[in-house]
């Protein structure tokens, strides 16, 4: 389908250019192939359209054959006047012709340039990259498709009909219809189970290439991750809290992959704090459990929060030690809170020293510059919570 | 009086695992390892409490759920899953389980939900509370029974406090109630959650396809 990547090639191939197209490009492309200007042959489709109506039938049989050229970027915008301009001119002719008899102003093509031009609609539909350019764009690409469909089917009976009325055989159609009708009916019973079988075999066949390519993309997951981490662990048996850490960090990573729709891992709140809890259970192996209530965007204010939360997860991972820390973060309309807790040792809150930054600096001081507040609950044997409320701006 | 209990599972390793981890006051009356052999097993048992996993050949968890509280038994369901997917956890509890564990729960976590889930209570993993906050709020549709279709706010703290990693003894403290009491409004949200018509509930599982 491509043409030949060097332009320079001894016999480059037709092509339909989309600079400076007005139809369909084939003028364009033929002139450049011709090395002459696109007027010369413009004038040539619509004179040899004038007589005997042969322009259409040449220009739909090249524009049937010649492959589109690939084109980047954003298509450039049609010249719509000169289009225009031609079209009158080869009206004009037209209207001359059959003024002065001189020609019969190719009447007698019409109804095979009709034909041809619902023909080319239909072979255009059927071409898979086109119809994937014309249904790209959104549900009513399909119906307009459908549409289009219609459309060429209805161009090529139209034409056939024309022809008929044309050669004055219309009215004896009726039999030869009939005949052809029978006919093409038996052969249609004749066919069809041999087609239908045909049809389910081909579903068949890319139903099982699609499952073999699905397979095949599962494979190299577990092989690069699932199988990488197990022979990890073999080799750190003897480190019980390292076996744990890659059992945990496979597992979330497993979850991800079969789960989580795509996103942005710091677009929304609630991405962020999964993803900071996973990046806190790796670096010191203690589970994080997670659960989050409603989302929103992440802002400014809300990732200084989110620093804060992960500093208490920091702070009960290494020193609590508990055997899980739980993370609950909640997204209301008014405000955002985000609880750290876990059932360590918890410790004398009033007994931290001043200069300790952990607690005074990353979290309640982090949350307060910013607005928020943060409240930490422990006593010695009693565990560990930090709150960390934030009111959402209201703009 | 031990609680006799069915385990159903499909990997036989995780069924004796378990086995090994439930405390004496549990007796493992026997096991099953797909949708036929339990369905098979409680008619033949009539234990007191399933332990249902929720991914199964032949229809899984919901299919058990089905065809067991389907035919008017009384038998109770704990479900324990690997899968912390909204679209599971959701359809098990709709389907009639009184619970729903993740199987990270420690033995003795597991003990204490058998029980409860024995006499009649309701079991919810913080993850679960977590979703049916997230589903009961997000309540633009007008609801059809007001009753069914909200949370009061005693249960929204109490769903709250097992999100944040509560147990039920801890949260009957933070909250001066009696453990009775929390486990009363657990109840309270599992039947809202099995009952409540709000067709939101199931797309909105659909639509969050979390862990």
């Amino acid at each position: 389908m491509a043409p030949p990547p060097a332009a320079e090639a001894a016999f480059p191939r037709l092509t339909r250019p989309r600079e400076g197209q007005l139809v369909a490009g084939v003028a364009q492309g033929t002139a450049q192939q011709l090395k002459l200007d696109p007027v010369v042959i413009r004038l040539a489709f619509v004179l040899l359209t004038a007589v005997q109506g042969l322009g259409v039938v040449v220009y739909a049989a090249l524009w049937l054959f010649t492959p589109r050229r690939p084109h980047e970027g954003p298509p450039p915008v049609r010249d719509w006047s000169q289009a225009v301009a031609f079209g009158a001119i080869g009206l004009a002719l037209m209207a001359f012709g059959w003024l002065t008899g001189t020609a019969s102003g190719g009447i007698g093509t019409w109804p095979i340039a009709v034909i041809g031009i619902g023909a080319l609609i239909l072979w255009q539909q059927a071409d898979p990259a086109s119809r994937k350019r014309w249904t790209s764009g959104a549900v009513k690409g399909v119906r307009q498709n459908r549409i289009r469909g219609l459309f060429g089917a209805g161009l090529v009976v139209v034409g056939a009909l024309g022809f008929l009325a044309q050669e004055g055989e219309l009215a004896q159609a009726g039999p030869g219809l009939l005949f052809t009708a029978v006919v093409v009916g038996g052969l249609v019973v004749i066919a069809a189970p041999w087609l239908a079988g045909l049809w389910k075999e081909l579903q068949l066949e890319r139903r099982e290439r699609i499952r073999q390519e699905e397979r095949a993309e599962v494979a190299a997951h577990v092989h690069d991750s699932v199988l990488h981490t197990l022979t990890l662990i073999q080799r750190n048996a003897h480190d019980q809290r390292e076996v744990q850490r890659l059992a945990r960090a496979q597992e979330r990573e497993l979850r991800n992959w079969l789960y989580q729709p795509k996103q942005d891992a710091d677009a929304t709140l609630a991405a962020a704090v999964r993803r900071v809890a996973a990046e806190e259970e790796d670096a010191h192996g203690v589970p994080i459990e997670i659960v989050c209530v409603g989302d929103c965007e992440l802002d400014a204010r809300l990732s200084a929060m989110l620093q804060a939360a992960r500093q208490a997860m920091v702070n009960a991972a290494k020193y609590s030690e508990a055997s899980v820390v739980s993370v609950y973060a909640e997204v209301e309309p008014e405000e955002v809170t985000i609880f750290v807790r876990d059932r360590g040792k918890g410790f004398d809150l009033d007994g931290v020293p001043e200069d300790r930054m952990g607690i005074r600096g990353s979290i309640l001081g982090r949350m307060e510059r910013h607005g928020g507040t943060a409240r930490v609950r422990t006593g010695p044997g009693e565990g560990t919570e930090v709150m960390l409320t934030m009111k959402m701006e209201t703009s | 009086m031990s609680t006799r209990v069915l385990i159903v599972d499909d990997h036989r390793l995780f069924r004796s695992g378990v086995r090994a981890e439930l405390g004496d006051s549990i007796e493992v009356v026997g096991e099953a390892e797909d949708v036929e052999s339990a369905i098979k097993k409680i008619a033949e048992l009539q234990p007191d409490v399933v332990l249902l996993d929720v991914h199964m050949p032949g229809g899984g968890g919901q299919e058990v759920l089905r065809r067991v509280l389907g035919s008017g038994s009384q038998v109770r369901f704990l479900a324990l899953s690997v899968s912390d997917a909204a679209e599971d956890v959701i359809g098990v509890i709709r389907g009639g389980a009184r619970g729903y564990v993740t199987k990270t729960i420690s033995g003795n976590e597991l003990t204490d939900a058998i029980r409860r889930v024995a006499d009649g209570d309701a079991v919810f993993s913080p993850r679960l509370a977590g979703f049916v906050l997230d589903a009961f709020a997000s309540s633009e549709a007008p609801s059809i029974d007001p009753e069914l279709d909200s949370l009061t706010q005693r249960e929204r703290e109490v769903l709250r406090l097992i999100a944040r990693g509560y147990a039920y003894k801890e949260i009957a403290k933070e909250l001066f109630i009696s453990v009775k009491t929390v486990e009363t409004h657990v109840s309270s949200v599992l039947r809202k959650l099995q009952l409540s018509n709000r067709h939101e509930l199931s797309r909105w599982a659909t639509a969050r396809r979390l862990v």
